[in-house]
């Protein structure tokens, strides 16, 4: 009865063995690295620039440990492992020297990483180390709240915009286009004039839910955004403001940022190793957004630059550098969102200036825009926190699309400020920070150690424990636990999970819990001797027994895990993870695994006379 | 070995009386402390800001209150953390003002002047830390950042260094405090749900009961002492909840298990026989998880002092709980031989 079939030791087999691979990983270190990757759209790593890396090593005499080129990921890149921190800085330098001959405007972050040591069979197997939290680490971490509401704001604006052209293209006459709340009122004079705009608009614009309202003498027509459209315009929102973060995230030079989407409307951002927070908020949290307007050149917006006379409806009233006003149009020709380049160059006079590249949507209003304003000037606007700052203001030289520069700078550094300031601020609507955590190096490192020393003394305690309590049958359950605690790391690794403190603490909470089983068993066991039932009887009647309640116990206790993960955040989830996934290895483990041993020391003794349980102590008499 | 040589049923029930009134006190103790005096929430519920710094030697806080005291107006705390080297601070936040540079001010006003068990390298170190920090962070250049962060891995190990800053925005502290009560709410509600259908409903409703008893005690022994109740402390308090709801599970088990056996025996009797037999095993495997969260305590530092002790007060709460609580109140609830023994069936006769 105590016999399991082949499959099932081949299966304890599988498991000890994907244990081993999985977890070994964790144990080999990181050697110190230099990370190459590329900071412009068009530039990327590649073998050519390989062989330049090479080369300048072997130029200046920097051994390396082994270069390779990984494609894998959004952004190649190539890492140089290297002996030892003092090599890794002056291997840095080097190759930021070599590789960023033109330090304004450098091509490629050089920055120094970490590299897991596993070997690379290993490493093909995707075995790899668990991915530590900042905790361990160290660095910085932040979430951001994107202002969605903002973003829909923007919309509307364009989208009122869009149906003043669009009805007077149309020569559909109306009484006027209001905004309230979030939505647009159209007034007409007559009825006709809402059923003929009714059906200009219908068809021009599917993003807008249409309604009919107001009274005959006043009819007016109330246009929201349909829940899809809106939707979108989150959507979007949220994506455009993830991929600028990350493109201004490799101006830090991090060797393996997480930028991640969290709920509905926030961003994750986790830098590894920053120590300055001011630096990397200023950076990441610029909540600045662009856009391009054309200046009131009325004379009424002329009398409102000067303060003379109120701000001509249309228009809005902003301050350039320190303090000079000037009075824009509100309408926007273009904003960040459509600028896809922006570069520090020099004109045909060699004078500083900044090359800009839109897309073709913003090409066509451009085009249109600097024909019917020859001569006429035009600003761009940062809006940084609710408040704009004009960054320059230039004159329309001629007609010109989606390409152009901006001339006139005084010099390369402020059209390289400039461009900078362009290309950073591509927003699609404001974030705030809500909140941040800074971890420091020693820290982290004392974390790992705290949790790791406390981890083993208390396993080293229960396997003591175990081993003198219950002879042989301990040694089964400590075997067990080992085994236990290896699929879980193995797992964890495997998932790269990010293991955090509070994770460390679910593994040694985990170990604790899951000795709870084999002492159930092994209880069971020993009470069934103590009535006298047969060894090899005790032994199965023990474990059948013991399944129910060990099956119970671990579902109410997943069902806290559960629900931890699913209303938890951050640490809390890293401790819920580790908590599920342990439970179930505990059951696999406990259960199955110390059966098969169990099985494989006493099930083939047909005359089993006693078991090495520990002692049997049996009441002197009976019927107490 | 054995170390439970127990020959005869032990009378549980007998003081179970005593027990129930001691557990009523001491839970309306803990319901009371939560009302009046609350709970030192920490600043993932608060917002807030908050650093932690390691001195060489033995800080003082009170030049350190005087210190911050010159330069922040609202109410901040300063206490010791771990050790009394380490050191723990708390600011509010101000709006306008971003938290890294409050925290970079703050460090930057406590090196001013060296304090005792620092290398002599540490005075121009901070010093060129406090340089750093006056300049406009939109100034900061990449190199001056570089620098800044060598001259601070110079620190570890030697200097008063700045080892963490935490900032919690005040909605997100709100939002982290109602998440919590709903994850608290799910799991007693989901763990109440597998008991309805594992087991009869006087037992799941005694079981729910003994547990979230330990619950308000834990949280209330935090409470009393005045310890910070964290998010992870709530995840510790949460693990133990599922935790020790299966030490009443079990002990409800062998109820059952001995009503179907004993079957002259008094319901007193049955549970008496039922925890006796279960004492050992309950013990045993106690005291294992507790080896663990003990170790934890004593050795997992101070960043996990809080959440290993939510750990062993719950267990320990959670085994008196099952064995002294659980099957009181499913006695006074009547539970009775014919709720757990259901009578067979008889067999349906064939029709021809």
């Amino acid at each position: 009865m105590n016999r399991y079939p082949l499959w099932k030791y081949l299966l304890i087999v599988v498991a000890v063995v994907f244990g081993v691979i999985y977890t070994v990983p964790n144990l080999f270190g990181s050697s110190p690295a230099v990370q190459i990757a590329s900071i412009k759209a068009t530039v990327h790593a590649d073998t050519a620039l390989l062989g330049q890396v090479e080369q300048a090593l072997k130029t200046a005499g920097i051994a390396s440990q082994g270069i390779a080129l990984e494609t894998a990921g959004v952004n190649p890149a190539i890492r140089v492992r290297l002996a030892d921190t003092d090599t890794q800085a002056r291997a840095q330098k080097l190759l930021d020297a070599t590789l960023n001959p033109d330090h304004s405007d450098p091509a490629y972050v050089v920055a120094d990483n970490l590299l897991p040591r596993t070997p690379e069979w290993l490493q093909r197997l995707h075995a790899l180390p668990m991915y530590l939290g900042l905790d361990l680490r160290g660095g910085v971490h932040f979430l951001l709240q994107v202002d969605l509401d903002e973003a829909v704001n923007k919309r509307l604006q364009t989208t009122e915009a869009d149906l003043r052209s669009l009805l007077r293209d149309k020569d559909v006459h109306h009484a006027g286009i209001q905004r309230s709340g979030d939505r647009l009122e159209i007034r007409f004079r007559d009825l006709a004039g809402r059923t003929q705009a009714m059906g200009v608009i219908h068809d021009s614009n599917a993003d807008l839910a249409l309604k009919e309202g107001g009274t005959e003498a006043d009819p007016l027509i109330l246009a929201t955004l349909t829940p899809t459209a809106l939707a979108a315009v989150q959507d979007n929102a949220l994506k455009q403001n993830i991929t600028t973060l990350k493109k201004r995230i490799n101006e830090l030079a991090v060797s393996e940022p997480v930028v991640q989407q969290q709920g509905t409307d926030r961003v994750v951002v986790e830098l590894p190793g920053i120590q300055d927070t001011a630096r990397a908020k200023n950076i990441i949290g610029r909540t600045a957004t662009l856009e391009a307007r054309l200046v009131d050149v009325s004379a009424e917006g002329q009398a409102a630059t000067s303060g003379a006379a109120p701000v001509p409806f249309g228009s809005e009233r902003f301050t350039v550098g320190r303090g000079v006003p000037v009075v824009l149009k509100k309408e926007v020709i273009f904003n960040g969102s459509q600028l896809e380049g922006a570069n520090a160059t020099f004109d045909d006079k060699q004078q500083a200036a900044v090359s800009i590249t839109l897309n073709d949507a913003a090409g066509r209003i451009m085009l249109q825009t600097t024909r019917e304003n020859l001569k006429k000037p035009m600003a761009v606007v940062l809006f940084e926190r609710g408040r704009g700052e004009v960054l320059t203001v230039a004159t329309i030289q001629g007609e010109f699309g989606s390409k152009f520069q901006i001339t006139g700078q005084s010099n390369a550094q402020t059209a390289n400020d400039l461009a900078l300031l362009l290309r950073a601020g591509a927003l699609a609507a404001p974030m705030q920070i809500i909140e941040e955590r800074q971890i420091g190096p020693s820290l982290g490192a004392a974390n790992i150690e705290a949790g790791l020393r406390a981890t083993a003394f208390g396993f080293a305690a229960i396997a003591v424990f175990m081993i003198a309590y219950y002879a042989i049958f301990g040694v089964v359950s400590v075997i067990s636990l080992a085994l236990n605690l290896m699929l879980l790391v193995g797992i964890l690794s495997l998932l790269q999970a990010t293991l955090t403190l509070p994770g460390i603490a679910a593994i040694a909470f985990t170990l604790g819990m899951a000795i709870d089983a084999n002492v159930l068993i092994n209880e069971r066991i020993r009470e069934e001797l103590r009535k006298g039932t047969a060894p090899q009887q005790a032994i199965a009647q023990g474990y059948e027994r013991a399944f129910a309640t060990i099956l119970d116990s671990n579902v109410t206790t997943l069902i806290a895990g559960i629900f931890l993960f699913m209303l938890g955040s951050g640490p809390v989830r890293g401790f819920a993870v580790v908590h599920c996934l342990g439970i179930l290895t505990s059951i696999f483990s406990a259960v199955f695994v110390s059966r098969g041993l169990v099985n494989l020391i006493y099930g083939s003794r047909r005359k089993l006379q006693s078991v090495a349980i520990g002692q049997i102590w049996r009441p002197a008499a009976s019927g107490g | 070995m054995e170390f439970f040589r127990i020959s005869r049923t032990i009378p549980f029930m007998r003081y179970a009386l005593v027990f129930n009134v001691i557990s009523l006190i001491t839970f309306l103790t803990a319901v009371g402390f939560l009302t009046f005096r609350g709970l030192n929430l920490s600043i993932e519920f608060t917002g807030g800001t908050e650093l932690e710094l390691a001195y060489r030697a033995p800080a003082d806080l009170e030049a350190i209150r005087t210190a911050i005291g010159t330069m922040e107006k609202g109410d901040f705390q300063v206490q010791s953390f771990g050790s009394a080297q380490d050191v723990l601070i708390r600011l509010p936040s101000h709006p306008g003002l971003l938290s890294g540079q409050q925290a970079e001010a703050v460090f930057a006003a406590l090196t001013a002047a060296p304090t005792s068990g620092e290398a002599g390298v540490c005075a121009e170190l901070h010093a060129d830390y406090a340089k750093f920090v006056r300049i406009p962070v939109a100034e900061r250049t990449a190199e001056a950042a570089d620098a800044s962060r060598q001259s601070q891995q110079k620190l570890v190990g030697q200097c008063t260094e700045l080892r963490r800053v935490a900032y919690v925005g005040p909605q997100v502290g709100a939002e982290l405090a109602q998440d919590g009560a709903l994850a608290l709410l799910f799991v007693v509600l989901g763990i109440a749900a597998y008991l309805a259908v594992r087991f009869e409903k006087k037992f799941s409703a005694a079981a729910i009961i003994a547990n979230l008893h330990d619950v308000v005690l834990v949280i209330g022994m935090f409470s009393i002492f005045h310890w910070e109740f964290s998010l992870p402390v709530l995840a510790a308090v949460l693990a133990v909840l599922g935790y020790s709801v299966n030490e009443s599970v079990i002990i409800f088990d062998r109820v059952r298990e001995h009503f179907r056996t004993m079957r002259k025996a008094t319901v007193i009797e049955v549970i008496d026989s039922a925890i006796t037999a279960t004492i050992s095993r309950t013990i045993i495997t106690h005291g294992a998880t507790l080896t663990m969260t003990v170790t934890m305590l004593i050795f997992g530092g101070p960043a996990l002092h809080n959440f290993a002790l939510a750990l062993t007060l719950g267990i320990l709460f959670g085994v008196y709980s099952s064995v002294f609580v659980a099957a009181a109140l499913a006695k006074y609830f009547g539970v009775q031989r014919s709720d757990l023994v259901r009578p067979v069936k008889e067999e349906r006769p064939l029709t021809p």
